[in-house]
């Protein structure tokens, strides 16, 4: 490496210039954009971190009703609360690996059915005591009973039998699951003592941060756990997450110096921050999608013709462009992108185009009558926007759509999953087999595509018990074409998460898994002085 | 009885009825909503089996009238009931969000209604005149602004750019009273900024009108200075009015300020309530409209009250 790309890459990691223009600079000494990052990713891990300080936090998604239980955890600030708090079994690195947190080792049998955990010694909760491998049992017991209403009702209810030896839990599975570590990781499932079953939402866990004060949708501020496990986390002497629901207060507060990273940046406004003094602009490539959606068994979506019409209809690229300012990537009408495991890259991307589009259209025989798409600004940030675009490309094609705003209210109780043709957000999974099994499995509650094809379904549940990693990508890239070409989803665009942080801020790395690093950032960061 | 005492027991009484109306305008109001509280805690896991045995914990199975009067007792008790999203005692989580809406509006008040009251005075006394020009220009001017525009002005210049205040007004328990003041600074500004102008021409206008009066000709025939005939003679006839409009703001500073606290990231009521309507948690909807209402109904009495003690005629009667 040149002398001139080391100094740089000391200085970037050190936060003293932005990393677009750490990209910029190097890109001038020949490296490309995606070399940069990875360097830089790896230059600012590689950084001393700095102990002490306050590191403050102002982040939308929080609201006067959340709770410190886990179970209930919905938006992103509970999100990122509970992960300061308490730790999980294991995470997920920025790179699609299993990274072990409580539980120390993972093996399986052979076909899956059955995994072993085997928990680390010594961790300890906030209350003094140790975990042990009860309290991990006792906790996904208790989300796996209806009445705790976990967000992780879904991925519990797949075990069948729970045990702990003196070390270890065993989990015997209800059919062989090669995906059960990501699962594991699921934010929902934070490890509690007696699995918080006397006091969901006590607060007290084994993770990096004490909670000092709890005030929903205000605030929450922590201080450092001496007895933490781990001490790659936790830098800071204390956190603090301030609830700003609103992006232009949000904005002043990171500009002012009151917080030190904010969540959420309007993609309209990402023109303006360029110029800004002591900042930048974190984005990164997630799972998350925005989508429109057809119900495969009403009319007139219930003829393949009319769904590949209208898949041919929508321009992707002018979408990200335009409701994303760019800091998204093209959707090829199936929920799986390159921040996968095993995605396929071969699909060939589709595109607009409305000589075809009309092709099928008039092959429907559809009688000419406006197909109405039912949209809100709730179901995604731009939604309106995006469905006046689709309108028009569509039109270009012949193809009548007519857009009918909802209300915000009750969109998602109202509308989704009750409407033929609608706006819909997805937040993307960990894995590829929990993405298609929480909305494309026939059985799914929330298959809000009313897609039913018993070949998908026996080949999603075949590839989950698959150990052999090339036999279970052909059959994901199977799955995808098969949705991509006979379901009902249209999308358009994967969204980035945009955070931005002061340039005070170091040890930050892209993180694809979820916003703000993965709900980790304010752990995993230091404050360089 | 004494003439002033029983139209102000007339006064309270009627406030009272108001808010019984209001009360039952609240509860039959939400009742009459499609989907109950017990559906609206479910959500999309409601089972027939599960709905109805929450509707049978939550009472939910008696008679609307009798579920009326107890929520009605309850809240007279000061039991405002637990809140259906997270929980807790509505009693307590908005009292302290009540406290913190106060504490805006007390520090706001302070400052608006002596400097709205002063400027109208001045106004009236260099009525016509550049002075009187000027005052009215920029209190009609920072009355157009939208709130949330002049939040973000005030924001932009006195916290991002010169960085004199924070741009957040975030206050909690355990803060010393020094740094809620300055926590609180920028969004103070705007609402005096809000309020200024009505009172200071509801002042004005009053003023103007009392000195058309033939006593005024004689206090000015005796010589007196101007600014003495208007504080001497003017202002005391001119309070009822005044202090209607005064309430009627101070009771805005109360209810109406949701965007502010929005803006600001401030704890009050106005975000509390937001919150609640969106997860649909009614008892805590109820709660807050209650409160309101009560605030809104307690200002308007009290100004009523002074406006009557005000009147020569009622102190003093024949």
């Amino acid at each position: 490496m040149s002398v001139e790309l080391n100094h740089l890459l000391k200085t970037a990691a050190k936060g003293l210039i932005s990393r677009r223009e750490f990209v910029g600079r190097a890109g001038a000494l020949g490296v490309s954009a995606a070399m940069a990052g990875a360097l830089l990713t790896t230059a600012a891990k590689a950084e001393e971190p700095k102990k002490g300080g306050i590191l403050r936090a102002g982040m939308s998604g929080g609201e006067s009703t959340n709770s410190l239980d886990p179970a209930l955890a919905a938006s992103e600030v509970p999100f990122t609360v509970n992960l300061l708090w308490g730790d999980t079994l294991v995470d997920v690195s920025e790179n699609g690996e299993i990274v072990p947190r409580i539980a120390e080792e993972i093996s399986s049998n052979a076909d899956a059915t059955e995994w072993k955990f085997k928990i680390r010694q010594g961790v300890k909760f906030h209350n003094g005591a140790t975990v042990t491998p009860e309290d991990v049992v006792a906790t996904l017991k208790r989300h796996t009973d209806e009445k705790s209403q976990s967000g992780a009702l879904g991925i519990v209810k797949g075990i069948a039998e729970m045990s702990s030896d003196a070390d270890s839990v065993t989990l015997k599975l209800v059919a062989g699951n090669a995906d059960l570590p990501f699962l594991m990781a699921d934010y929902h499932l934070i490890i509690q003592p007696n699995g918080g079953i006397d006091a969901p939402d006590a607060g007290i866990g084994a993770g990096p941060y004490k909670v000092v004060a709890n005030e929903p949708g205000v605030r929450h501020t922590f201080e450092k756990f001496a007895d933490h496990w781990d001490t790659t986390l936790g830098h800071a002497d204390q956190v603090e997450i301030l609830v700003i629901n609103d992006n232009t207060a949000r904005m002043a507060a990171l500009q002012a110096g009151q917080v030190h990273m904010i969540n959420k940046i309007d993609p309209k406004i990402i023109g303006l921050l360029k110029g800004a003094p002591g900042m930048s602009v974190e984005s990164v490539a997630g799972r998350g999608h925005y989508v429109f959606i057809m119900h495969c068994d009403k009319a007139p979506f219930d003829n393949n013709d009319m769904r590949m019409a209208l898949k041919l209809a929508i321009n992707r690229q002018e979408m990200v462009d335009k409701i994303l300012g760019g800091l998204g990537s093209v959707g090829n009408d199936f929920p799986i992108n390159a921040a996968y495991p095993m995605f396929d890259d071969s699909i060939p991307q589709r595109e607009y185009d409305p000589v075809k589009a009309k092709e099928y259209y008039d092959k429907t025989g559809h009688d000419g009558s406006p197909i109405v798409l039912q949209v809100a600004n709730g179901a995604f940030p731009g939604a309106i926007e995006a469905a006046q675009l689709f309108q028009q490309s569509a039109n270009a094609a012949g193809i009548p759509l007519e857009i009918k705003r909802e209300p915000d209210d009750g969109y998602w109780s109202n509308v989704w999953n009750v409407a033929p043709f609608c706006a819909s957000y997805w937040g993307g999974r960990p894995v590829q087999d929990q993405m298609y099994s929480t909305a494309y499995l026939s059985t799914a509650d929330w298959n809000d595509t009313k897609f039913k094809d018993a070949g998908f379904d026996a080949t999603l549940i075949a590839a989950r018990a698959e150990l052999d990693g090339g036999k279970r990508k052909a059959m994901y890239s199977e799955l995808a074409n098969t949705l991509r070409d006979t379901g009902g989803l249209i999308l358009p665009m994967f969204n980035d998460f945009v955070a931005a942080k002061r340039d005070e801020v170091g040890g930050w790395f892209a993180d694809p898994n979820g916003e703000m690093m993965n709900g980790r950032a304010l752990a995993k960061c230091w404050l360089n002085a | 009885m004494h003439p002033v005492v029983k139209l102000v027991t007339q006064r309270l009484a009627l406030g009272l009825i108001l808010l019984i109306a209001v009360s039952a305008l609240i509860f039959f109001g939400v009742a009459a909503l499609p989907g109950d509280a017990a559906q609206a805690m479910l959500g999309q896991s409601a089972t027939p089996e599960s709905l109805a045995n929450l509707r049978e914990k939550m009472g939910l199975n008696e008679p609307i009238l009798w579920r009326y009067g107890h929520w009605l007792l309850g809240f007279a008790t000061g039991d405002l009931g637990v809140s259906l999203s997270n929980g807790q005692d509505i009693a307590k989580s908005v009292g302290q969000r009540l406290g913190n809406t106060i504490f805006l509006a007390f520090w706001a008040a302070v400052i608006a209604v002596p400097l709205a009251i002063t400027l109208g005075l001045i106004a009236a006394r260099y009525n016509g005149r550049w002075p009187d020009k000027l005052i009215s220009g920029v209190t009609l001017a920072t009355i157009s602004l939208p709130e949330f525009v002049a939040g973000y002005i005030v924001m932009y210049v006195l916290a991002v750019k010169f960085h004199l205040f924070p741009s957040m007004s975030m206050v909690f328990p355990g803060m010393g009273i020094f740094e809620r003041l300055n926590a609180i600074i920028l969004p103070v500004i705007v609402l005096v900024m809000v309020v200024l102008a009505h009172m200071m021409r509801m002042t004005r206008a009053a003023i103007l009108n009392v000195m058309e009066s033939a006593y005024i000709e004689t206090a000015e025939l005796k010589g007196l200075s101007p600014i003495n005939v208007i504080w001497k003679h003017a202002f005391p006839n001119a309070i009822a009015p005044v202090v209607n409009v005064v309430m009627l703001n101070l009771a805005y500073l109360v209810v109406g300020v949701v965007v502010v606290e929005v803006v600001f990231v401030y704890p009050g009521m106005g975000q509390f309530l937001v919150d609640h309507v969106t997860k649909r948690d009614m008892p805590v909807v109820q709660a807050c409209g209650m409160i309101f209402a009560a605030v809104y109904i307690g200002l308007n009495i009290l100004a009523d009250v002074v406006s009557i003690l005000a009147n020569p005629r009622l102190r003093h009667p024949k």
